[in-house]
């Protein structure tokens, strides 16, 4: 049983080195958490505050909002990473948080044995990636290079590499987090195909994108994230409407239109 | 975009819109409901929360493993002698502060050689995990922040990379028990036990060191000037035979060095290696700080396990 309950779930961090001088300039900031004061006296950046959330196999959540909102954190929260500092948070099912391509990569050694690292990294055996290495090798149309330190690499090609391994394995959840570039257009079309595929066979997907494209094709629903917390929850449409505009939310209807006329 | 393609892109779309608008309303009020009657209460500080991530770093064997080979071979590539060269730096060391000291205090090469190359090896270990453990998870940020895998993880790669230093290092005792042979009994197999208890004491001292330090990060170098200290307090270059040799005031002050818990880490391991007797209380000392120091890391991993993410 795949699922992910959070329960009044806030995440505040410590700030220990923050001078108090700023604390004024801090409070007036609209970007990000609110700034205050937890019992230590210690300063505290409430990422996240009084996060309920439910989801469960067969969900389809994007997440949109401003930098700073804390979109990145709620995806941390979900995975796990960030244990809530009150309320709860239940996890079950195998996370495959995809948030930064290269991370887990090492520039020394050769594609393919950071194949194997990178997929050992997100819960796989060596063993299963053994086995799915030709079809990564085929996917990245890396040939030759693969058995070159990854150093020798250019961005496209890591995140080639990077976007191979990920779209190969079997997530249960899978988180994604935009910043999926750096690839010619040809090669983008190719990952966009792999990405769905992946969103099918995974159990919940929660999508942070600024791409309206991108969330009207894998997400039916979708939060808006502001200062931390839930906004509005809705069809993606609608919360794409109330976060952008009218005309974001025809774009997307539009979209969703579109996929539903093309039903065989 | 070919027609294959083009078709299954259509699929998907149309999966992701099989529910109806009113099943998908329903869904989104099943997810945002803050109507929980009783909310579990949070696991983090739990102790069974602290030994699940032992256990569950414990599982990931196929990564630190790996990642601990890669960290050695990272060191030395491309260069000729790779990974031989711990050998080399050690034995070198080892070499010369033997001859130098044995000539100080004239005791016989044969004899004084072993014991401080013994000692090196061991204390490569020691202050490795000592060193290298206050900054393992400030040293990790990335994966820390991007991946969820137990923090133990981490802290096993790290053992584990020393344990690889510490076999790369016994090379010398091997040659060293070639140039002076002795009569080694049975008893250097207690050697091995005792390693184990030197790798299970490196996993609670990284952990617990690791935690605190990424906490406060004047405890790295704290630590870092106290092995230093450690190194000159331990007999490793000295020998507590020497002092008791003299007899008189001077042997009661051998006592001294019978405080430092690290004289009897390094007893237990290096007195089986050069065919010395041992008594029995060393090994129970070290069994006793062993079970102290897991104890206390375990409280630490309860307390602050889940703090450590919010830290780096």
């Amino acid at each position: 049983m795949v699922s992910i309950d959070t329960y009044n779930a806030c995440v505040d961090f410590p700030i220990f080195d923050a001078k108090s001088r700023s604390m004024k300039k801090a409070l007036l900031s609209t970007a990000g958490g609110a700034i205050g004061r937890n019992a230590d006296n210690t300063v505290v950046v409430e990422a996240l505050r009084d996060i309920n959330l439910h989801l469960k196999e067969g969900d389809r959540v994007g997440l949109v909002g401003h930098n700073g909102a804390g979109k990145t954190t709620l995806l941390r929260l979900l995975s796990g990473i960030y244990e809530p500092t009150r309320g709860s948070a239940d996890i079950r099912g195998r996370v495959a948080p995809v948030f930064d391509l290269g991370v887990g990569m090492d520039p020394e050694i050769s594609g393919y044995e950071n194949i194997i690292i990178r997929g050992l990294f997100l819960g796989q055996t060596r063993k299963q990636m053994k086995a799915k290495i030709d079809e990564i090798a085929e996917f990245s149309e890396l040939g030759e290079y693969l058995n070159m330190p990854l150093r020798t690499y250019s961005t496209g090609m890591r995140v080639r590499l990077a976007l191979g391994v990920v779209t190969s394995i079997e997530p249960e959840i899978l988180l994604l987090d935009e910043g999926i570039g750096a690839v010619d257009a040809a090669f983008m079309a190719k990952a966009r195909v792999r990405l769905q595929e992946l969103v099918k066979r995974s159990g919940i997907l929660v999508f942070a994108s600024h791409s309206n494209d991108f969330l009207a094709q894998l997400c039916n629903t979708a939060l808006w994230i502001d200062h931390g917390e839930i906004r509005k929850a809705g069809l993606v449409d609608e919360v794409v409407e109330a976060y952008e505009g009218k005309g974001a939310g025809d774009y997307v209807r539009s979209l969703l239109k579109r996929f539903d006329v093309e039903k065989p | 975009m070919s027609d294959s393609r083009a078709h299954r892109d259509r699929v998907v779309g149309v999966q992701e819109q099989s529910r109806t608008r009113e099943q998908l309303r329903a869904d989104v009020a099943r997810m945002t409901t803050s109507a929980v009657t009783d909310p579990p209460a949070s696991q983090s500080t739990t102790f069974g929360a602290a030994w699940h991530d032992l256990v569950r770093g414990f599982r990931q064997h196929e990564l630190w493993l790996q990642l601990g080979w890669q960290d050695i071979k990272q060191r030395y590539r491309r260069s000729t002698l790779g990974p031989l060269w711990i050998t080399i730096a050690t034995g070198v060391m080892a070499l010369a502060l033997g001859l130098l000291y044995s000539m100080l205090f004239q005791i016989p090469v044969a004899e004084f050689l072993p014991h401080v190359t013994v000692g090196l090896i061991m204390w490569g270990f020691i202050s490795g995990c000592i060193k290298d453990g206050a900054d393992i998870f400030i040293d990790n940020e990335g994966l820390i922040k991007q991946l969820p895998s137990a923090l133990s993880v981490h802290v096993y790669r790290l053992v584990w990379r020393q344990a690889l230093f510490l076999a790369h290092n016994l090379v010398i005792w091997v040659i060293l028990m070639m140039i002076f042979p002795r009569a080694l009994g049975w008893e250097v197999f207690l050697a091995i036990p005792a390693m184990a208890l030197l790798i299970v004491n490196g996993v609670w001292v990284t952990m617990l060191f690791g935690i605190i330090a990424t906490r406060y990060r004047d405890v790295a170098p704290l630590l870092e000037a106290m092995v230093q200290l450690l190194f000159y307090v331990t007999p490793i270059v000295w020998t507590t035979q020497t002092l008791k040799e003299q007899g008189g005031d001077i042997a009661q002050r051998a006592l001294l060095a019978e405080i430092n818990p690290l004289f009897h880490y390094m007893e237990i391991i290096r007195a089986p290696l050069i065919g010395q007797p041992i008594a029995a209380y060393h090994w129970w000392v070290v069994l006793g700080c062993t079970v102290v120091g897991l104890l206390l890391a375990l409280l630490a991993m309860k307390q602050w396990r889940f703090r450590v993410s919010y830290w780096v």
